[in-house]
């Protein structure tokens, strides 16, 4: 059987290789920052620009809430068999000044999670198709 | 005064579980509203309906589908949809409708029927749209609702008892409320033992869905006068405000917040920035109101308003809450409806549902959990991606 293809779950909102990297934008005279990418009139009121660099975000940030999915969220989530819950992480992107949600990395429960706590930006399955695996972002607590 | 309409009729359907066609509640509600004001249906010359996008078509065009099976009769219509705000933004239209002077008397009216379960968006492969992205990750409502909630016991030590004692609050408000669909009174430990759903929520800190309909007859302060009732309470402000870019708060359904690094952008939350328009409008301060119905998505959200509504300093509201001050007979009730808790949400009466609250509390007519002697009440709410709508109703 051959092996299953790897891809983004989100194709255009992040990379997937050794070194992966959230795909955001930002407006070129305002510097206002994106995610997902942004590339028509930039939304801070102030600027009319319309021209925007595809940048990648910072991989680490800092948590500013955490919970949990006890319950099998419904389609389009798709569960594995049987449902394993998961901790999502709302992280702030220090340069960036936005805060970007996601799920926690596999393993890692809200009992070991902080508000304030430092995380990197790592990819994980979120789902598998016939042929593919589908990556996603996830937070993971820096090791200290 | 001259942005003031009067509330001269409100009516409901009870809230629950109850299968039916959404226009049949909404005919309900309408039906008694317009026995309240004693206003004959042909003399609704506006009918102004909050949509409702899980009923198809006559949902979409829930106005002209509730003026239909009242009775065509030559009225103009109006739908508005804002999600949980759809009530206030069609209240907004009526009133708009009657200051201009094209209409003395309008019926605003709001009814859904809902499916079981978490609310899920259309299917496909979406991925330009954020409800459907948001999902896909696995991120529900209650998701968000949990992110607050850990926020406040982060940052100001609310705790999971807190928590548990708003649900017990509303729940004995809503036990005495006609149109509640949830009459037990919960205790504490039944909140505490109820299972976890999106730590540190559990399933009674978390608001269910419900059908059910709300209506309101407006009309100019003249026409109130004409037909005896200059003494009807008086919408005062609609806000329905949007915050000033950047929105700093993850707001359902999106994934992200805007970005504030541009130079002289701050951070802003819409729930802060909603009274602010209401206030003015109405010409007086968060000291003025005696009590407000808020949008009790989850338990800990309640406080999160309170503060936001500035009816509590920031971080003081669980203390207000602790002294009993919220309750009936507080000093300023919060929910005296029951609040979602007893409700369960019914999305596009439910803005109403708060206004009809507000006015029969302020004509005393709240029975058993009537609110000594209320002046000024004010109603808060959310739509989706960081908007919703708050009014102001007086005597």
């Amino acid at each position: 059987m051959p092996e299953k293809l790897v891809s983004p779950a989100l194709d255009g909102w992040h990379t997937i290789g050794d070194d992966p990297q959230l795909l955001g934008s930002q407006c070129e005279e305002c510097l206002t920052y994106f995610f997902p990418k942004h590339e028509r009139e930039c939304k801070n009121p102030n600027c009319s620009s319309t021209k925007f660099l595809e940048i990648p975000l910072s991989r680490e940030g800092r948590i500013w809430s955490y919970t949990n999915a006890c319950y099998q969220p419904p389609a389009p989530y798709i569960a594995g068999d049987p449902f394993e819950p998961f901790a999502i992480a709302a992280v702030e992107l220090e340069i960036e000044k936005l805060i970007i949600l996601g799920q926690v990395a596999k393993g890692i429960d809200v009992d070991s999670l902080a508000v304030g706590m430092h995380v990197d930006m790592i990819i994980e399955p979120l789902h598998e198709t016939e042929d593919e695996i589908k990556m996603i972002w996830k937070w993971r607590p820096k090791k200290i | 005064m001259k942005n003031e309409v009067a509330i001269i009729g409100v009516g409901m359907h009870p809230w629950g579980k109850w299968g039916k066609h959404f226009t049949e509640y909404g005919v309900a509600a309408a039906r008694m509203a317009l026995q309240d004001a004693g206003v004959p249906w042909k003399d609704i010359r506006f009918v102004s309906g909050g949509a409702t996008i899980r009923c198809g078509y006559p949902g979409y065009v829930a106005g002209a589908t509730f003026a239909q099976a009242l009775g065509w009769q030559g009225a103009e219509v109006n739908t508005s949809y804002a999600a949980c705000a759809s009530g206030s933004q069609a209240l907004a239209a009526a009133r708009n409708k009657i200051l201009s002077g094209a209409c003395e008397v309008a019926l605003v009216i709001g009814a859904d029927t809902t499916p079981k379960g978490f609310l899920a968006p259309a299917g496909g492969y979406r991925p330009e749209d954020p409800d459907w992205v948001r999902f896909y990750l696995g991120i529900t409502n209650p998701t968000y609702f949990a992110l607050y909630a850990r926020r406040r016991m982060d940052l100001y030590g609310d705790t999971l008892d807190d928590f548990a004692a708003i649900k017990v609050k509303n729940a004995k408000a809503g036990s005495k409320n006609p149109f509640s669909r949830y009459k037990k009174c919960f205790t504490s430990e039944e909140v505490a033992g109820s299972a976890v759903v999106a730590d540190p929520l559990r399933l009674m800190d978390i608001c269910a869905t419900s059908d059910g309909a709300a209506a309101l007859i407006v009309c100019s302060l003249e026409y109130a006068k004409k037909i005896g009732k200059s003494d009807a309470p008086r919408v005062v402000a609609i806000s329905t405000t949007t915050p000033v870019f950047a929105s700093g708060i993850v707001e359902m359904p999106d994934i992200a917040t805007d970005s504030a690094a541009a130079q002289g952008i701050e951070h802003q939350s819409f729930r802060e920035n909603l009274p602010k328009k209401a206030y003015e409008e109405a010409g007086i301060e968060p000291k003025d109101v005696d009590f407000a119905e808020v949008y009790d998505l989850s338990t800990a959200l309640e406080l999160d308003w309170m503060e936001d509504l500035g009816l509590a300093s920031r971080g003081e509201a669980a203390s207000l809450l602790r002294a009993g001050e919220t309750s009936i007979g507080g000093k300023i009730p919060i929910n005296a409806s029951g609040g979602l808790a007893s409700f369960g949400e019914a999305v596009p009466a439910q803005a109403l549902a708060q206004i009809c609250e507000l006015a029969t509390q302020l004509r005393g007519q709240a029975g058993e959990r009537q609110i000594e002697n209320p002046k000024v009440g004010i109603t808060a709410n959310q739509g989706l991606f960081g908007h919703g709508s708050t009014v102001i109703v007086a005597t």
